[in-house]
């Protein structure tokens, strides 16, 4: 198909608009080509246009870091420049130009290093698109990242301290019992978990050991986790049964609207004509082992329904006098849940011989355990850790 | 971790030679001494190391305290030197290093040799009348460059830069990670070597030193050469025809002669 004439009179007009020279000059960014020092030896027009100076201010006169400011020159030297002769070229390099007006001119540079025939560099072609918009949209990328990052440490600080209010701020003392507790948060410790235990006195000889586990991480959590701890002191001081504790406090639960149920074991400690006799009571929660003297640790009690979930829930009680060197421990799935690096869990089994193991005081035993539960998990809780022990002393 | 894996520390050279230490400047990394290094190998016991924060160096290593003023970085010259066990050792000091090299000297007195400076400044920020040649907001914009050219530089390629142990000579991994680091880091080591002030410590350098000063150093002006060789009892000056900051890179057989001239001036009188 031919051509009209006047169709292909504007194509060679074209041709002939897009001549070498213009093709330079025009480009749309601003193009440079510098000696190995860095020195201007020719320059296009747009970057001319882009940065107000005269061609006769810079060739021959001007090295392209001195159109930089300061701060860039120091980058010029110590990166950009190191860059370019070590990889013949650099890419998406970000620069401010200093305008013939003292203004700024973000760019982005991309540059090469030529070489003669003889490998010595000769020359260093520079290209510099104004940046302006794309600059000013990164930096409030970087706003939005350094923001973000001080949210994270805060959350994270805002999570410990969390935490800390949780389980009791000084490690939990019963007179004449010997009792040590643990915690772990799960991870890293970035997140507040839902364990929580406490230890407190409601009347002459007469203690409360609680341990549970609220459903769920993080501050609806924790909301729980704290109203629970503090309804358990509320009512134990009301009621002396631990299964009557347990019924409160699934209806406060309850009628608290909220879908997060939680775990709890409830323990009764009374001093009664020199000897500790217990009342427990659970709620959805691990039974505890028992380890006494004579006989493998086993565990004990009767399981009872979850707190906050049914409306006419079960809860029974044990009662059993403690003798002389018996330990009771107490503990959150996130004992026996551990998993190692085959995917088995660390399991009651384990937990048990663990108990047997590190016999000795309640400190030994829910440090040994603790060791051993990290130990299985490669030192990285899969899930929140809580272990309270209470042991008859021998010599008592 | 020791400080030999801890710094990437490669030897060559001459087994029983006299050591000579080459410690890189800010910015980059040990590659920086890619075409200066090997020219004392015959005779010399070449050792060249990363920066904690550069290169392929330790990552985790980094400590924010201990890095928080030069004197962490001498001291790590100094382990470096004890674990090697080097006597009698040329240290030479590119750029920041240079006032390392004259911290870890003023440190263990006896260790090093000769010092060869090499584009030093005791003193980046002009102060009354000391031209250092930058201001505090200078200081300022540069944060601000680090920041917008790091923009790339994500926690996935901290692996590829760490984890690069087998660096071949000349690969693409290498290059790729010349002059990146992590960006918190980058930032650090910018204000430490920018904002740290040494003038007082360079009369009290009796060692023999070599100041080698380029032509038309953006970083380091003649000026500020000067001033560290006056400064210094027992220097000498050389000015090299060399322009820019880098000349180790730039002028790699004008700055190798500079530094061999000098460090077998002895060797010749003895």
């Amino acid at each position: 198909m031919a051509l009209s004439q006047a169709a292909l009179q504007a194509f060679y007009d074209a041709l002939l608009d897009d001549d070498a020279e213009n093709l330079y000059e025009r480009l749309p960014c601003g193009y440079l080509t510098t000696t190995p020092d860095g020195t201007i030896s020719k320059v296009n027009e747009t970057f001319l246009r882009l940065t107000g100076y005269d061609r006769l201010d810079l060739v021959g006169r001007r090295t392209f870091a001195e159109l930089l400011t300061a701060g860039g020159r120091i980058y010029h030297e110590t990166h950009y420049a190191p860059m370019l002769r070590m990889q013949d070229k650099v890419r998406e390099i970000a620069f401010e130009v200093v305008k013939a007006d003292g203004q700024r001119l973000p760019v982005l540079v991309n540059a090469a290093l030529e070489y003669n025939a003889e490998g010595v560099p000769i020359l260093i072609r520079i290209v510099a698109f104004d940046a302006s918009e794309r600059r000013s949209y990164e930096r409030e990328l970087l706003h939005a990242k350094k923001r973000a990052e001080t949210s994270e440490a805060d959350a994270k600080t805002l999570a410990r301290t969390l935490q800390q209010t949780l389980i009791p701020s000084t490690p939990p003392y019963i007179p004449g019992l010997d009792v040590a507790a643990a915690y772990r948060p799960a991870g890293a410790g970035d997140e507040v978990g839902g364990d929580f235990y406490d230890v407190f006195q409601v009347g002459k000889d007469d203690w409360v050991v609680a341990l549970g586990d609220v459903c769920g991480k993080g501050v609806d959590a924790a909301v729980v986790t704290a109203l629970v701890r503090y309804q358990l002191r509320a009512l134990a001081v009301q009621l002396p049964e631990p299964a009557e504790v347990l019924q409160a406090l699934n209806h406060v639960l309850l009628k608290q609207g909220t879908d997060r149920f939680c775990t709890v074991v409830l323990l009764r400690l009374r001093h009664v004509d020199e000897a500790w006799v217990i009342s427990m009571s659970l709620g959805g929660h691990p039974l505890p082992v028992l380890a006494r003297r004579t006989e493998p640790p086993t565990p004990l009690g009767t399981a009872g329904s979850l707190l906050g979930v049914l409306t006419s829930p079960a809860f029974h009680e044990t009662n059993l006098r403690l003798v002389d060197g018996d330990a009771l421990l107490l503990y959150t799935d996130g004992v026996t849940e551990g998993r190692n690096g085959l995917g088995q869990f660390y399991g009651e089994a384990r937990l048990r011989a663990s108990v047997a193991d590190h016999a000795g005081s309640a400190q030994t035993i829910v440090d040994g355990l603790l060791a051993d539960v990290l130990q299985f998990q490669q030192g990285v809780p899969r899930d929140d850790i809580a272990v309270v022990a209470v042991q008859v002393p021998v010599n008592a | 971790m020791d400080a030999v894996a801890r710094h990437n520390v490669k030897l060559s050279g001459r087994t029983g030679g006299q050591p000579i230490l080459f410690a890189h400047g800010f910015g980059c990394d040990q590659n920086m001494w890619r075409y200066v290094a090997p020219v004392f190998e015959d005779e010399f016991r070449v050792v060249t190391f990363d920066h904690v924060g550069a290169g392929a160096s330790d990552l985790s290593a980094y400590d924010a305290q201990r890095y928080s003023s030069l004197s962490g970085y001498a001291e790590d010259v100094l382990e470096i030197c004890r674990e090697l066990d080097l006597q009698n050792v040329v240290f030479v000091g590119h750029s920041v290093s240079a006032m390392m090299g004259v911290l870890a000297d003023l440190a263990d007195p006896g260790l090093f040799d000769k010092l060869v400076l090499l584009c030093p400044s005791p003193r980046y920020i002009d102060e009354d009348r000391y031209v250092g040649g930058f201001s505090e907001a200078d200081i300022d914009e540069l944060l601000e460059s680090l920041d917008s050219n790091y923009l790339g530089w994500s926690s996935a390629m901290a692996p590829v830069i760490m984890g690069n142990e087998e660096r071949p000579e000349l690969g693409q991994e290498l290059t790729d990670s010349f002059c990146r680091t992590d960006p918190d880091i980058a930032r650090r080591f910018a204000r430490v070597t920018f904002t740290s002030d040494n003038r007082r410590d360079l009369p009290r350098v009796t060692t023999p030193s070599l100041v080698v000063q380029c032509t038309n150093d953006a970083i380091a002006p003649v000026a500020v050469g000067q001033y560290v060789h006056a400064a210094m009892p027992n220097s000498s000056l050389v000015l090299l025809d060399a322009t820019g900051h880098c000349p180790n890179l730039s002028a790699p057989t004008e700055t190798a002669e500079a530094i061999a001239v000098f460090v077998r001036e002895r060797a010749l009188a003895s």
